[in-house]
């Protein structure tokens, strides 16, 4: 029986300081007020002055509440139990199931030896257009969507949850909506796809430490997971929120901030999460998706701007439409040589074609006169915004592949297209050469 | 083998403080004991009995009261035959053994030898008994891939030593005694083929250090031309996420023309070392013939690797430079990214409490990085021969903002700057480095008379093209629409290189010289090119053929049938030259 300590000496918003003995880094106790039970753990030690944040908040401790430390670090469960499921943040159910306490496992592991990693080789299709043609999405990468809010990202990443071709879903919440909690829930109800899903969810209502747990508790998880040989796809909402409750941490222990209030490590936390993204050779995989948004629309704000520099590219949702530009998918190289031998061609034509389009909509704009060839940007950059780039698009790579060819030949001659001849030969539709021929 | 013990007083994320009696050194090696296993740490502050170690290990399960080991000994490496193809963290692990021993993760409190301790070296001698030597000189050589690696005398003994025996020659063992020194207080020392060195220490036994010279051929345009990088000269590549740094280190890594690439990963992605380690066993060095893995080193210490561990590894990465460097060789020392050793830095500086500078970032931030820049360079060795430590480190600027402390005070010591632009890399123009913005105080390649003449072009073509903005085409004369045309011209085909086609990726400096005369004849003509649209579709398709001509194999048919067409092209429409041409025109 370990001891009980009843002897808080301060409270400082949701770190609580007590004189203990026999407790060790990180490990984990149970601090037990008027308003029930909530888990705390190490965050700092000096002599037998022990520093705990308190995973429910600090608000409602006394100073003579009982702390009762567990001699181990925060653990989560860990087993197929698990499927289906919907937890808070520090792992108690959400959902009128019984909480679970089998097989406990450790959170934020040490990371993967890079001598064991492998190239990624495998493409995830959504049936989005702009993710399947311009910026595919890879097993293993990890990847934000950069946006802000009011924007449907959480639509997004529910619509990829549905329709990735993935093994399991793991959706973490971080400062989620409540309103935006009910609608993961219900469309992958809905879907069908909650029997092979996880949620640990915290709601913008939640005690803020709790929002700090969601990201490890996700990702020790989805590794277990794809140890077992899963494909896991693991969705973040709203990181924004996850790097907002570290400032509030630091800012209680009174840590030197470093940009606009945030600690100087937040390139590194943030990084021990995102690099949790892998390929077990001869097992299963981690894919993360996360929502970022920018506060400001502001991508140099510490956040986005940090999380670029980790992430293996980004997409930017902007008026409810993922951009072509700046959008990026840095292991699409990878990927797309072996999907169909025109894909890479028509991806970097099509693009080429969609910056022209945006030039001669801002001569039009600044009362330039349009030729005709400008015209015909025009009317391509219209097909391509309604087929291609709109959201409710939803039709395989292959499709998307053709789609895109017609648009082409809708708009243009082959010659104008700048693509070689033999695709053209191979791709461009039909009956468009034959039309032209009769006129 | 502790030489003194403390005890854990403190613990703050991965700095633990520690009460000692005994004597300790800043910057002393310490283990934590936690349970079976023992934490790596160094000591960073010393206040009385009370220190403070950064430990290279998640501190998770320390507790208060743990014995710590404090060893005497200071963060060393070990150097020696065989260093070369190695992968190691930051603290000189090898990692593929450790995934052999502990399987996909990385665990904590494993350290492994750095030098195969199997491995038997065909030594030669190289001095005989009653020989007299000190540190640096060469007992003898082994075979390492193409080299002659020296097995020297270790860098800390100073003053003269008598051989009183040395191996003759055969197959030994890293660890076997080679030889017996004999200082002049009658001591005797027994030597093997390795030996340790602290890695924040220089090595300096040398004769003198020199002002480098030659230039360091990457085989990218930009740099040998405009942009150019001496051997033992240092530079750094600032840039936004994205921009191409790590992209542009790949591929100075692949086609360099120096003995040695050192590659430091440093707190960036795991995903891209794999890409090198996976890439360079397959990939053949030209100058070599053998493969490009057998000339370079990997020390990677990735972004969720510890924090401690980071700083750690841009030490360990130049002090083996600068070891390969005593053998006469040039070394070429790529960081990517010095930010995140800076990061580290600061990380550590908050937990100590020192009074922030800007950004946080601690007041020793540019002494620190001044003195890491400091130990490139070119230097003269006793016997006569030349070695060069060449080091390039890429900046992350916080929001992508050069007027941030890393960058700027990277900036005030290294020889030359890279800077990559957003713009440009949005552009898809690579290698994204500004070329304006950008600056290099080493020579280049090409004569300077020129190169200055293609800046110029370069440096109106941007002020006509900002003109162009504001009153349009219309607006712009002709003349000015030519020089527009022409730094536009030049961007294409010289400034930017396709990375990725096989030919493109990698121009000598006989090509770019040859490719630079072909251009300036454009760029100094007068053209007979009366429209504006007649110039444009001229360019357009001299554009088009010369990107064509760039990817074509030296000298090839293919070559030299695009050149023909090349210069009929130029001929057909060129009338003259322009009168401002005199500065680089051979009299
Ligand atoms: N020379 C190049 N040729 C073609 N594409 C390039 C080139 N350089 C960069 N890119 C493209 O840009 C992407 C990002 O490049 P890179 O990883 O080098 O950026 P970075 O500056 O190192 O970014 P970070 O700071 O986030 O690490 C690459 O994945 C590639 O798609
Ligand atoms: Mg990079």
């Amino acid at each position: 029986m370990r001891k009980v300590y009843s002897k808080i000496e301060s409270i400082s918003g949701n770190v609580i300081t007590v004189t203990a003995e026999g407790v060790n880094y990180n490990d984990l106790a149970v601090v037990t007020s008027a308003h029930g039970e909530s888990l705390a753990n190490v965050i700092r030690m000096n002599g037998e002055s022990v520093s705990l944040q308190v995973f429910s908040g600090g608000r409602g401790v006394s100073t003579g509440d009982e702390v009762r430390f567990l001699g181990h670090p925060m653990q989560v469960s860990f087993s197929e139990n698990l499927l289906g499921r919907i937890f808070t943040g520090s792992g108690i159910p959400r959902d009128n199931g019984p909480a679970l306490t089998d097989n406990m496992i450790e959170i934020g592991g040490p990371s993967v030896n890079p001598a064991k990693r492998i190239i990624p080789r495998n493409m995830i299709r959504t049936g989005i257009p702009m993710i399947d043609v311009f910026n595919s999405l890879v097993e293993s990468q990890k990847l934000p969507i950069f946006s802000v809010s009011g924007e449907p990202y959480n639509e997004l990443l529910a619509r990829i949850a549905m329709q990735a071709e993935v093994d399991m879903i793991i959706l973490g919440g971080m400062g989620l909506k409540y309103d935006d909690y009910l609608y993961f829930k219900e469309t992958l109800e809905e879907g069908g796809a909650m029997s092979r899903t996880i949620f640990f969810v915290h709601t913008a209502a939640d005690p803020i430490v709790e929002c700090l747990l969601v990201p490890d508790m996700s990702l020790a998880v989805a590794e277990r997971f794809a140890l077992e040989g899963k494909k896991v796809l693991v969705l973040l909402t709203d990181m924004t929120n996850f790097a907002d409750a570290m400032k509030e941490i630091a800012i209680t222990m009174e840590q030197v901030p470093s940009n606009r209030g945030y600690p100087g490590d937040l390139y590194s936390q943030l990084a021990s999460r995102y690099e949790k993204a892998v390929d077990f050779e001869g097992a299963g995989s981690i894919t993360i998706l996360a929502v970022t948004t920018m506060p400001g629309d502001d991508v140099t704000h510490p956040v986005p701007d940090n999380t670029g520099y980790i992430t293996e590219g980004q997409y930017y949702l902007r008026n409810g439409r993922i951009e072509p530009f700046g959008s990026l998918s840095r292991l699409k190289q990878m990927v797309n040589k072996d999907s169909r031998e025109d894909h890479r061609a028509l991806m970097d034509g099509m693009i080429k074609l969609y910056a022209a389009y945006k030039e001669s909509l801002e001569k039009k704009s600044m009362g330039f006169r349009m030729s005709e060839w400008d015209d015909k940007l025009l009317k391509y950059g219209d097909l391509f915004e309604n087929q291609m780039m709109d959201l409710s698009v939803n039709i395989s790579l292959e499709e998307a592949l053709n789609s895109g060819w017609k648009i082409l030949a809708d708009s243009f001659t082959p010659e104008e297209t700048g693509l070689r001849t033999e695709l053209i030969n191979s791709f461009w539709p039909k009956e468009r050469i034959l039309e032209k021929e009769s006129n | 083998m502790a030489k003194n013990v403390g005890k854990i007083v403190g613990i703050n994320g991965n700095m633990v403080s520690v009460e000692t009696d005994g004597q300790v050194s800043l910057n002393e090696v310490g283990y934590i004991l936690v349970g079976e296993q023992k934490l790596k740490a160094e000591v960073i502050r010393i206040t009385g009995k009370r220190l403070e170690l950064q430990v290279f290990e998640a501190t998770s399960g320390i507790g208060i009261g743990n014995t710590v080991e404090l060893t005497g000994d200071l963060l060393t490496v070990e150097l020696g035959p065989g260093l070369l193809t190695q992968i190691y963290d930051g603290l000189q692990n090898p990692l593929p053994e450790l995934a052999e021993q502990c399987g996909f993760f990385l665990q904590r409190g494993i350290y492994l030898s750095a030098l195969p301790r199997k491995t038997e070296w065909d030594f030669t001698p190289s001095v005989i008994i009653g020989d007299t030597v000190t540190n640096g000189d060469a007992l003898g050589t082994v075979p390492e891939g193409k080299f002659d690696h020296r097995i020297m005398v270790p860098f800390g003994l100073k003053g003269n030593y008598r051989v009183k025996e040395i191996k003759s020659p055969g197959k030994y063992t890293v660890d076997t005694e080679m030889a017996v020194v004999e200082d002049e207080n009658g001591k005797t020392h027994s030597l093997s083929m390795m030996f340790n060195w602290p890695v924040k220490r220089a090595i300096t036994s040398y004769a003198e250090r020199l002002k480098p010279v030659k230039p360091m051929i990457s085989k990218i345009r930009i740099v040998d031309t405009f942009l150019p990088v001496s051997l033992g000269g240092t530079y750094c590549i600032p840039g936004p996420f994205g921009a191409g740094k790590t992209v542009l280190q790949q591929v100075t890594s692949k086609h360099a023309e120096v003995d040695i690439v050192i590659i430091a990963a440093c707190g960036e992605r795991a995903g891209e070392v794999v890409e090198t380690l996976k890439e360079f066993p397959e990939l053949i060095d030209p100058q070599t013939g053998k493969s490009l893995m057998e000339r370079t080193i990997i020390i990677c210490n990735t972004s969720s690797m510890p924090v401690a561990a980071r700083e750690a590894s841009v030490y360990t990465a130049v002090t083996l430079a600068e070891y390969y460097r005593q053998m006469g060789l040039n070394i070429l020392l790529l960081a990517d990214s010095t930010s995140r050793w800076a990061q580290a830095m600061r990380e550590m500086s908050g937990r100590l409490e020192e009074i922030p500078g800007e950004e946080a970032f601690p007041a020793y931030l540019e002494s620190v990085i001044a003195s890491f820049y400091e130990r490139a360079g070119l230097v003269r060795l006793r016997t006569g021969e030349f070695g060069s430590v060449t080091i390039g480190g890429t900046v992350s600027p916080a929001g992508g903002n050069f007027e941030e402390p890393v960058t700027q005070a990277t900036l005030k010591v290294v020889g030359a700057f890279h800077g990559l632009s957003r713009e440009r890399s949005d552009a898809r123009k690579y290698p994204a480095i500004h070329p304006l913005e950008s600056w290099s105080k080493y020579s280049s390649i090409i004569d300077s008379n020129k190169v200055e003449y293609a800046r110029d072009v370069l440096f109106r073509g941007n002020e006509v093209g900002q003109m162009m903005k504001v009153v349009g085409e219309e607006g712009t004369s002709i003349d000015d629409f030519l020089i527009y045309l022409k730094a536009d011209f030049l961007d294409y085909v010289y400034l930017q290189q396709n990375s990725f086609d096989p030919v493109d990726a990698a121009v000598s400096v006989e090509r770019q010289e040859y490719l630079f005369d072909i251009l300036l004849d454009v760029l100094s003509g007068k053209f007979n090119l009366e429209t504006k649209s007649d110039a444009r579709q001229f360019f357009n398709r001299l554009r088009q053929s010369f990107l064509d001509f760039n990817g074509s194999e030296w000298q090839s048919d293919d070559f030299k049938k695009l050149e023909k067409n090349i210069l009929e092209m130029i001929n057909d429409k060129k009338i003259g030259k322009l009168e401002d041409t005199g500065i680089f025109q051979k009299v």
